[in-house]
């Protein structure tokens, strides 16, 4: 077969392509668009300044990576809460099963994607840095 | 002229250091933003950016990456050949860059009534009103092309590895065959022009408006050298002494910091030497529209068509996968050798009938 033909035709697609819009993303200073439904860090969603979690355990038993720690203890008005509610994100596999096994819709996972840190002992996301920012 | 030492005067000392010194500083920026837009337009046809980072769009990367190289640390393998291997990186690189020596990028300017050509082994008689240059130019370039794979080979061996020294085998079996069918090809030039002299092979392209250009001549000619010079100067898709997914980084695998860098900025100012060649053999050299009239076209135009044809080296590169060793060995033996021997007698019959 002639071997020059499927070269030029080739060069031909690099040339356009060339031409074309780069998808590169420049991304620290370009944000990706994040949908909407992504399964990023999780937050504890708040009500009347409190976490609405009542350490009902289900989303420890749900989990598949056995990431999450909940303790349970009683406030003033006798009312159950988390007195701990720790993630390791080291562990959590962002399956979301926390978020669908909550009976009062006190866990939801954000857009945020971006989990670096530098000690293993910052992976543990606490109650405090887990509760909803305003 | 005052001043004469050997029989020439001063002003033919000054003009050859300041042709020397502008021609390399310029073919040293070109060999430094080649690799910069190398990146680039590869980048582009993958649809990407390239590099952005540093400056705008990248633009001191070539500098970034000295710098980086400068600083990275010297590391001689413990049974490498010491000496073979610190000397191989600088006979790669001087050949690259002492071919320009005999290359016409311009034609004759006049600088305080002196006349001067655009070459830097060229001299103008005023007795004679003519321009004395190397007379076998292209001898001297074939010549100087073929030293560069000592530099290579000598890599290869004197690194220890056996991966060098794959490489360096394959360096010297590619160039040794692709140099015949480059070599062959240009014959065919040299029966049209009569002449090896570079300056004059540029003058005879002078006419017509492009049309006295040998690749109008001789188009088969010109496409094998292109297509043999990038095989002699181990560009994809020929790069097979130093082939990533086979040899690791073939010859250069036991190299670090400026050694490294050395033999990448000989890969590259081969490629501007041989585009240049390429320009000056088939493409008219520096002739263009009304280089009569104001000689500092010349250069212009002969810098535009080197780039271009550059540019399609990197298009090659950015198209083309790697060529299997026994095809590499086929196209050369089988495939343009016979053509450029063919080449020849059917010229040679022309010629002799017209």
């Amino acid at each position: 077969m002639n071997p020059i033909t499927p070269i030029m035709n080739g060069m031909k697609i690099t040339l356009k392509h060339m031409f074309m819009k780069p998808v590169t993303l420049q991304y620290p200073t370009e944000r990706p668009k994040v949908a909407a439904r992504f399964r990023g860090l999780h937050a504890l969603n708040v009500s009347h300044d409190k976490a609405k979690c009542v350490a009902c355990y289900l989303c420890p038993t749900v989990c598949p990576a056995k990431c999450i720690t909940v303790e349970a203890a009683e406030d003033a008005n006798h009312d159950k809460y988390a007195s701990v509610y720790e993630i390791d994100m080291l562990r959590c596999i962002f399956c979301g099963y926390c978020v669908e096994a909550c009976p009062v819709d006190a866990v939801k996972m954000t857009g945020n994607f971006e989990l670096a840190n530098y000690h293993r002992q910052d992976f543990i996301y606490t109650k405090e840095r887990l509760l909803e920012k305003k | 002229m005052g001043i004469e030492i050997l029989g020439l005067p001063m002003m033919y000392y000054i003009a050859m250091v300041a042709k020397v010194l502008v021609a390399f500083v310029f073919v040293l920026l070109t060999v430094a933003y080649a690799t910069y837009a190398e990146r680039k337009i590869i980048g582009h046809m993958q649809v990407r950016l390239g590099p952005m980072r540093t400056g705008w769009h990248g633009l001191l990367q070539p500098i970034a990456d000295g710098l980086k190289l400068f600083f990275k640390e010297e590391i001689i393998p413990s049974q490498a050949s010491t000496f073979a291997f610190l000397v191989a990186p600088l006979i790669a690189l001087i050949p690259a860059f002492i071919t320009f020596a005999v290359i016409p990028f311009g034609g004759i300017i006049e600088v305080a009534g002196y006349k001067i050509p655009l070459q830097i082994a060229a001299y103008y008689d005023t007795t004679a009103g003519q321009v004395y240059d190397v007379n076998v130019g292209v001898l001297y370039i074939l010549a100087m092309s073929s030293l560069g794979v000592y530099g290579i080979v000598l890599a290869g061996w004197a690194s220890n590895s056996k991966y060098s020294l794959m490489g360096g085998l394959r360096a010297s079996a590619q160039m040794i065959s692709y140099e015949l069918a480059a070599g062959l090809s240009i014959i065919a030039v040299f029966m049209l022009s009569g002449t090896l002299s570079l300056t004059k092979i540029v003058e005879l392209q002078s006419g017509w408006g492009g049309f006295e250009w040998y690749i109008v001549k001789q188009p088969l000619a010109a496409f094998m050298f292109f297509v043999c010079a990038l095989a002699e100067i181990n560009r994809t898709p020929f790069d097979l002494p130093e082939a990533e997914t086979e040899l690791v980084s073939g010859f250069c695998t036991e190299y670090s910091s400026m050694k490294y860098a050395m033999f990448f900025m000989a890969e590259y100012a081969n490629m501007v030497t041989v585009c240049a060649l390429t320009v000056t053999l088939f493409l008219g050299g520096w002739n263009g529209p009304f280089t009569a009239a104001m000689p500092l076209l010349g250069p212009l135009y002969f810098i535009a068509k080197v780039y271009f044809l550059m540019f399609v080296c990197m298009w090659i590169r950015a198209t083309l996968p790697r060529y299997r060793y026994d095809q590499l060995m086929h196209l050369g033996w089988k495939v343009f050798i016979p053509l450029a021997l063919v080449n020849i007698v059917v010229t040679g019959i022309i010629g002799f009938f017209i």
